[in-house]
This record gives structure tokens, sequence and C-alpha cells, in this order.
């Protein structure tokens, strides 16, 4: 799809200019940051204060850092297209490019616990420390479906599944504003429906807004999360 | 006058389904919402740290949603 390469180009723009602007004012010393600048480090600063170092502490935040940089702000590139009119379709709204996302948390959450752990780490999310040994023939299918299988596909579907509703809803309610306003069916007052209609999808467009970058948090922070759980020790 | 026939329907059964299959998970993002807000009104020197905790709690309550809207298309 051109959108997902238009919004690749965007994004790379974007960040090699506000490297070159950091690396500007790293080396002049300057104290006042433009607001180019402060744009780029209020958005790198919330991935790193509030996603990564609050779930991982410092020192495993830092180290997933560049993946969930890259992780939020490819998503909400990709969402935000959805919204933006003349392109109007969202980059995350076909497979695609939500399940490679799905897979690269997949692989670096089993990456993490592996390093940890090493093979400890699927023993130990398969046999859950404090359950009865019998309890293991109901338990060990479950913990294997919901970690293993469920966790990937689920970042994928919800993130696709958001962005489709999203269009769906838009859809319905422009399309329905033409229907009244243009169809010679739709007879006399009917048409004051297409006002209606019309005030529902632009507000319908505030909530996509809102929608897009919540997902893009919510996309991050599972990630986070994940990762944290294959970390964490045993209790 | 035909008496077998009280009730016909006509169109596709499965938007009753996901009427039906968001009901759930309508219920459970409710009850995250209404507990996070009773629990930022006792203590609100936490609202931040269980905000987080709600986003984590709607997003996997609303997966179940999110896959009965993908139904139709994996089993279509």
């Amino acid at each position: 799809m051109m959108i997902r390469v238009l919004i690749v180009v965007v994004l790379l723009v974007l960040f090699t200019l506000w490297a070159g602007t950091f690396k500007k004012a790293y080396e002049k010393g300057t104290v006042v940051p433009s607001r180019f600048q402060l744009m780029g480090e209020i958005s790198l600063n919330f991935v790193r204060n509030s996603i990564a170092r609050e779930q991982l502490g410092e020192r495993d935040g830092d180290r997933f850092l560049p993946l969930l940089t890259t992780i939020f702000f490819t998503v909400l590139g990709m969402n935000i297209t959805g919204i933006i009119p003349a392109l109007n379709i969202a980059g995350t709204s076909v497979i695609g490019l939500p399940l490679v996302l799905a897979l690269a948390a997949y692989v670096t959450f089993i990456y993490a616990g592996i390093k940890k752990h090493g093979m400890h780490f699927f023993t130990a999310s398969l046999f859950p420390a404090g359950v009865p040994p019998a309890f293991y023939i109901l338990v060990t299918p479950i913990e294997f479906l919901s970690t293993f299988i469920l966790r990937p596909v689920t970042l994928a579907l919800r993130l696709m599944m958001n962005m489709i509703a999203g269009h769906l809803l838009l859809v319905l309610c422009f399309s329905a504003t033409w229907f009244f306003f243009t169809s010679t069916q739709v007879e006399g007052l009917m048409r004051a429906f297409g006002a209606g209609t019309f005030l529902f999808g632009f507000a319908f467009t505030l909530f996509e807004i809102l929608v897009a970058f919540l997902q893009a948090y919510v996309f991050t922070l599972l990630t986070t999360v994940y990762i944290q759980l294959a970390l964490a020790d045993e209790h | 006058m035909d008496v077998n026939n009280i009730a016909a329907l006509s169109g596709n059964l499965a938007v009753i389904g996901y009427g039906l299959a968001a009901v759930g998970p309508g219920i459970g993002v409710g009850l995250v919402v209404s507990k996070t807000i009773e629990s930022i009104a006792r203590q609100p020197e936490l609202a931040a740290r269980l905000q987080v905790t709600m986003w984590l709690g709607i997003a996997f309550t609303e997966a179940l949603a999110l896959i009965g809207l993908a139904t139709p298309f994996i089993f279509a």
C-alpha cells in the first residue's frame, strides 16, 4: 500500500530532522529548546519515561527502548492516516503490518525470557509455581495457549480490528450523509438527517484520533508488559 | 390464517450473534473503568499507576469483542 511507504518516508525524515536538531542543540549547548526540538523531546520522553522505564525499570527499560520507540511511532503514524483527508485509510487496517509488529514483540519477549532464565523460562511459564501437580493437566495447556499463541494473535487482531471498525464507522456515517443529501429517493425533511449523520461522522473522526493514539500506547504497553513478565523472577 | 409461522426473520443472523458477543466485553470494560474510578477516588495519589493498569485491563477485555469482529473473516 502506498500509504505505508509514504508514512515510512515521513517518519524517517522526521526522525532525521529531530536527530539533527538534538545534535545541534547539544553541541551548541542551547538552553532554550526550539518548538520542533521540544516536540521531539516530549514524544520520545513519553515512550521512555511513562512506558519503558515505568514498567521495566531504568536498566531493562533502556535496553528495550529502541524496539518500543519504533513500535510506538510506527503504529501511531500508520494509525493516524485513517483520519487524514485524502489518505483516509489506516496503514494498520490490513493484517500484514500488525502481524509483523506482533511477531517482533513475540520474538522479543521470548528472547528476553531465554536470555534471562535460559530454558527455565519455558518450564516456568508453562508450569507456574504454587499449583498442585495434578492441576498441571489443566493449567499447562491453558498457559501454553494464552502465552504463546493468544498473545501475538490478540496483539495483531486488536490493532487491526480497532482500525477496521473505526474505518467502517466513518464510511457508514459519511455515506449516509451522501445518500441523504443527493439521493432522489429521499423526500423533504428527511434530508435533514444528512446533517445529523455528518455531525456523527465528524465526532467519530475526533474519536478516531483518540483511538489512534490509544492503540499505539496500548500496543507498546502490552509489549512492555510481556517483556516484563518474561524477565520477572519467580515468586 | 397461517398460525405455524408466528415470527419470521430475514437477513444475516451473524449480526445478532455479534451483538450478543459485544455484551460481555461491554460489561467487562464497564467494570474495569468503574473499579478504577472507585480506586482513584479512594487514593488519588495512585491515579497514574491505576490508569496504566486500567488501559491494560481494557485492552485484554476488548480483545474478546474484537475476536468476535474477526470471526466472520476467519470462518466465512
